[in-house]
């Protein structure tokens, strides 16, 4: 198998962040939280490869720390989103009758409210801890894995194969798991990779916003926050996150690309 | 030249393909082809799927579908090389001097404007008829094709015509800006044959009355031969017999000529019923969820073993909708179907493994009845693994036999449908029902989806196989071609009733009914002449009543 | 009734009803959930007397359905409650503000939609082709970075390097329109950045699914120019997908606006609910919720009414 360039390169930047969000205590030069200069916003030399933040502590440190706290985050929610998501989607789409009309016309109702919006109020009463960020974007963004998971697994179902394997007499389970998911796994996981990506976005503007990951912790968008005052005075600390979230985006979209690309010369093979 | 509508010399056309894994590459799709003709001629283009006839014929218009480029070759006409013109001129060609009639007026029809004003659209931008004079032409050849309220029917939109009526605008379309040459290309394939007829007759008498050439394209030679002077066939993108109409038809030089003439000549003696049929239906009525409305009304056929039933009607005949009732898929609301001695459960779940396994089915659509991402081996191997509990070497050794069975070798077990032509993947159909060693097959339009010579390949094998396994076939199709080939008995369905119902001999013996009549003569027959006769016959019938 | 007045009545019932039952939602998000409203309010070390206080006082003790009415009511008298926090009238207070969001949301659509339309069509003119390949490029950049890094990316460079425009965006009456107007472009811009891309993209998908149809291939073998088959086949059944397209962005420029104003300190409604989240303030976070929820619902109506108007086999029934 052939892979091209651009998601090779997306393959490698992709798993590079992984590595380094693993990684992070054993990667970061200096501690997360500790502060390591009496000078804030020192800038770049061979001592802070970043320079300091708005506290005198590293930077690079804090950019390495951040982002594992960013794409753990992102990761629990995207899993939580895809698991609830699509088995509700195809339980949906192979059940049909109420139980289907009942799930879209609720899935319909709560992307009626923009996600941000819908998740602010949610966290005007609920403590911002880290478990609750999860369960909260995980949940709201279920809701587009639902609806995705539904018109594939809908597009399939009535495929003469699946009216075949019914007319054989298979069960439910062979249906859903030898004929529909088979055929749906490579559309789902390229979604998977812009979920996550949407994920990293939401729980930075989160941060950013104060709604997010609180300090001392790092992550991406609160990196911005802190250091946002600085941007006035010609100080460029709190773009760092845009480069990282920017690459990090950039590369599992050329992943999910080819995935995509795929599935869809496979489908539209010779014959 | 200057004597030649339109001459085409060495055409040579390339396309961009995208195989999956690989880098898009260019590839040659019309290998040299070169004709002529005349004005007020009609050349008929042929060949199966993949010949490069719709390619050639826009190509005389300089026009490349997709990412098709014309690589090689003249295209002349009128005398000038419109390959080699401006793009100026080649507008003024499109639409002025050239027409084109696909073979989807509903989708080539703007939904968003009236007919009339597409009618009308290039014979005015061309500066041929002023609109006025446009539109007297437009009401003029409405007429003439036999089109319902021809004054007013151009004020209507797409949508609010039928598919045979739309068909005819499109023919008036090319024909308004009263071009030199027009392309047909498959102008009749979407429609039923009771209207392809009709539709035939009215471009025919066009085509005599404005005295217009056309380049007429189908994969169908029995229609061909009834417009055309001449005939190019081509296969592949190659030239393989070029001549008179009535040479083509009945003295065809090359093999694959003959092959295509001879096509749909398969002979069967119609069998004597036995004494206890396989398959009886009795009474049945049916209707779909949330209609208020019977699709099938009071069916009674039946089915004897190791015999074949053909269903025969046209596009919402229920003659499928009869095949879902027989499968359980649409329980019926009145009757009851009797299978092998036994009453079936009118729904799916309450009918038995034993019940399925002997009750098979065929689609038409081979590509979507097998899960692309099984193998051959699975998709047969798996009614052996479910009903019989074969597995390991015995299943496989089943599987070899019943590859052997469809005249597939053993290497093919390991392929994923993608890797199958056509007619492969509709033998790996055949050979997943006959896995399960089934009373009866239910064959739902099985080589309408074919080339012709392909469709003959799959027709003589169900044949043989029957012999073999003593299996019937509920044949359901709209082609009374095939149904001649392989019944034993027939039945004709029209608006949800079975209306002619025997043996196959008596069934196309007259005395007929009406619809059986109608459709019996609209079936185009390989021999010139054919449809002026059919034509004067029904004059002379209606003039009779 | 026609086929179509009936499918716009249906239509904008169910664009009630939605707003209806999303308010139910945002009530209940509000109270049902894990989080004494008192408690937050007053803090770790409030009395148990003080929180019962308050909570009489904010009628906390009424059943969740009495409270749910109560609050509907005041809705539809346009009475939105009071702030816990300031003890404002929070309707006098949004009144203002979502003035100026209006007038933020406003420019930057006047300006997007119309550029976005312009570079769709000179993508799909040269497909596959630079042109094109640089809008998909910038697309992908663009949908990768969150619209805060956009904003101060935006100030770093254009209002901290080159001096062009102000990075604080306080607005008041007595400032004259080009005064407005000059103090908004920054954050105008990043909005339309924001939602350009992404609308390009829709744009250009739209026209090319239509400019790949049958019919304009009709049009091109009649011998029209390009400019004919644009406007007179591809545009007429182009538009319901266009305006769907740019509803859809319009109702994401929305969302986007929340956090720009945050960025540029811009007095309007995102900057409102947002700091009155982490205040917990609930009657102004639920009052927000709303107002934000009924326009995405309003836009969304707004483009599926288009669709059906749009429908010739709708408008023209057999």
């Amino acid at each position: 198998m052939r892979i091209p360039i651009a998601a090779l390169v997306g393959l490698i930047f992709t798993f590079a962040y992984f590595f380094v969000a693993i990684f992070a205590p054993w990667i970061a030069p200096y501690g997360m939280a500790e502060v390591v200069s009496r000078d804030v916003w020192l800038p770049p030399s061979s001592e802070f490869l970043l320079g300091t933040d708005n506290l005198g502590r590293d930077l690079l440190s804090r950019m390495i720390y951040g982002g594992r706290t960013t794409i753990f985050i992102a990761t629990a929610a995207t899993i939580l989103s895809f698991s609830t998501g699509s088995i509700l989607g195809f339980l949906a789409a192979v059940l049909g009758g109420w139980a289907d009309q009942a799930m879209s016309r609720f899935v319909d109702l709560i992307m009626s409210i923009p996600s941000l919006i819908f998740a602010l109020v949610v966290l005007s009463v609920m403590p911002v801890t880290v478990p609750v960020l999860i369960l909260v974007m995980g949940l709201l963004d279920s809701t587009r894995v639902y609806r995705l998971a539904r018109a594939v697994a809908v597009d399939i179902n009535v495929m003469d194969y699946v009216e075949a394997a019914k007319l054989r007499g298979e069960g439910r389970t062979w249906i859903i798991f030898r004929e529909i998911l088979p055929n749906a796994l490579s559309p789902l996981v390229a979604e998977m990779g812009l979920r996550f990506i949407f994920m990293v976005l939401f729980v930075s503007t989160l941060s950013f916003l104060g709604l997010g990951v609180q300090p001392p912790e790092a992550d991406w968008g609160g990196i911005v926050k802190e250091n946002a005052d600085g941007i006035v005075y010609g100080i460029g600390a709190a773009l760092y996150p845009a480069v990282a979230i920017a690459t990090l985006a950039i590369s599992v979209n050329l992943v999910a690309d080819w995935v995509l690309n795929r599935t869809t010369s496979l489908k539209g093979g010779r014959g | 030249m200057s004597d030649k509508l339109l001459a085409v010399k060495d055409l040579k056309i390339g396309a961009t393909v995208y195989p999956p894994g690989e880098k898009p590459h260019d590839i040659e799709i019309v290998h040299g082809v070169s004709f002529e003709l005349e004005k007020g001629k009609v050349l008929g283009l042929i060949g199966e799927s993949g010949a490069g006839k719709s390619t050639i014929g826009l190509a005389s218009m300089a026009y490349g579908r997709g990412g098709v480029k014309i690589t090689g070759g003249e295209v002349w006409v009128n005398g000038r090389d419109i390959l080699q013109t401006g793009l100026g001129d080649i507008r003024a060609l499109r639409g002025g001097e050239v027409t084109y009639v696909s073979q989807s007026a509903a989708a080539s029809f703007n939904p968003a404007k009236q007919i009339m004003e597409q009618v009308t659209e290039a014979a005015i931008l061309q500066g041929k008829f002023s609109r006025k004079e446009s539109e007297a032409r437009a009401i003029e050849l409405f007429r003439k094709l036999g089109l319902p309220d021809p004054e007013n029917i151009g004020s209507r939109y797409p949508h609010q015509v039928s598919g045979g009526q739309l068909q005819r605008c499109m023919t008036a379309l090319a024909l308004c800006p009263e071009p030199d040459l027009v392309v047909f290309d498959e102008p009749t394939t979407a429609l039923d044959v009771t209207t392809q007829i009709d539709v035939l007759m009215a471009i025919k008498e066009a085509i005599r009355d404005t005295g217009v050439a056309a380049l007429y394209i189908t994969h169908d030679l029995a229609v061909v031969a009834q417009v055309s002077d001449d005939i190019l066939v081509l296969k592949m993108g190659d030239m393989v017999e070029y001549g008179p109409v009535d040479q083509i038809i009945n003295n065809p030089q090359e093999e694959y000529t003959q092959a295509l003439v001879s096509v749909r000549s398969i002979s069967h003696e119609e069998k004597e019923p036995t004494s206890e049929p396989v398959l009886t239906v009795q009474n049945i009525t049916a209707r779909y969820k949330g209609t208020n409305f019977d699709v099938l009304k009071n069916i009674n056929v039946e089915l004897h073993p190791g015999q074949t039933l053909a269903v025969v009607g046209e596009s919402g005949s229920g003659k499928s909708t009869l095949a879902r009732v027989i499968t359980g898929l649409l329980p019926q609301t009145v009757g009851r179907v009797n299978f092998a001695g036994r009453d079936l459960s009118p729904d799916l779940p309450g009918r038995d493994m034993e019940d399925l396994r002997e009750l098979q089915m065929i689609y038409q659509m081979a590509d979507v009845a097998m899960n692309p991402r099984q193998t051959v081996g699975t998709i047969i191997g798996r009614p052996l693994e479910l009903y019989f509990g074969l597995k390991g070497e015995a299943k496989h050794k089943r599987i070899v036999e019943l590859l052997d069975e469809i005249e597939m070798g053993v290497e093919f077990i390991d392929r994923y449908p993608a890797e199958l032509s056509g007619g492969q993947k509709q033998r790996v159909c055949i050979a997943r029902a006959l896995a399960a060693k089934p009373k009866l097959i239910i064959c739902d339009e099985v080589t309408s989806a074919l080339d012709p010579l392909v469709a003959d390949g799959i027709l003589k094998l169900l044949l043989d196989l029957q012999k073999v396994e003593d299996v019937a076939y509920l044949f359901i199709t709209h082609d009374l071609a095939t149904v001649k080939a392989i019944a034993d008995s027939i039945a004709v369905m029209y608006q949800g009733e079975v209306v002619r119902y025997g043996g196959k001999t008596d069934v196309l013996s007259p005395p007929f009914d009406d619809y059986t009549d109608l459709l019996l003569s609209s079936v185009p027959e390989m021999k010139l002449g054919w449809l002026e006769e059919v034509i004067a016959n029904r004059k002379m019938e209606s003039a009779g009543n | 009734m026609p086929l179509i007045v009936k499918l716009l009545v249906q239509r904008i019932a169910l664009g009630l009803l939605l707003l209806f039952l999303v308010s139910i939602l945002i009530f209940a998000g509000t109270i049902i959930l894990p989080g004494d409203v008192a408690q937050s309010i007053l803090g770790q070390s409030a009395t148990p007397e003080a929180l019962a206080n308050l909570r009489r006082d904010l009628g906390l003790n009424d059943p969740p359905v009495t409270r749910y009415l109560n609050w509907l009511g005041g809705l539809l008298r346009g009475d939105l409650g009071t702030a816990l926090t300031s003890g404002q009238d929070i309707a006098t207070a949004i009144g203002k503000r979502l003035g100026n969001t209006m007038f933020l949301a406003f420019w930057a659509a006047f300006i997007s939609v119309p550029l976005a339309i312009l570079l769709g069509l000179v993508a799909v003119r040269y497909r596959e082709r630079w042109p094109d390949k640089i809008i998909s490029a910038v697309t992908l950049a663009s949908i990768s970075v969150p619209e805060f890094l956009i904003a101060y990316v935006a100030i770093f460079v254009v209002s901290v390097r080159l001096r062009w425009a102000p990075s604080v965006t306080t607005i008041h009456d007595s400032m004259s329109l080009g005064e407005k107007l000059h103090t908004i472009s920054l954050p105008v811009a990043v909005l339309t950045l924001v939602v350009l891309a992404h609308m390009m993209r829709m744009t250009r998908a739209a026209i090319l699914n239509v400019m790949q149809s049958a019919y304009v291939e009709t049009a091109e073998l009649k011998g029209l120019r390009m400019f004919n088959i644009i406007w007179k086949h591809a545009f007429p059944n182009a538009v319901a997908p266009i305006v769907n397209v740019v509803m859809l962005n319009m109702a994401y420029l929305v969302v986007g606006v929340v956090v720009i104003e945050v960025v540029f300190t811009y007095p309007g409604m995102g900057q409102y609910l947002v700091d009155h989240v982490s205040k917990r303030d609930i009657p102004v976070v639920q009052a927000c919720g709303l107002i934000f929820a009924a326009v995405y619902i309003g836009l969304n109506m707004i483009a599926d009414i288009v669709s059906i108007i749009a429908n010739p086999r709708l408008r023209h029934p057999k």
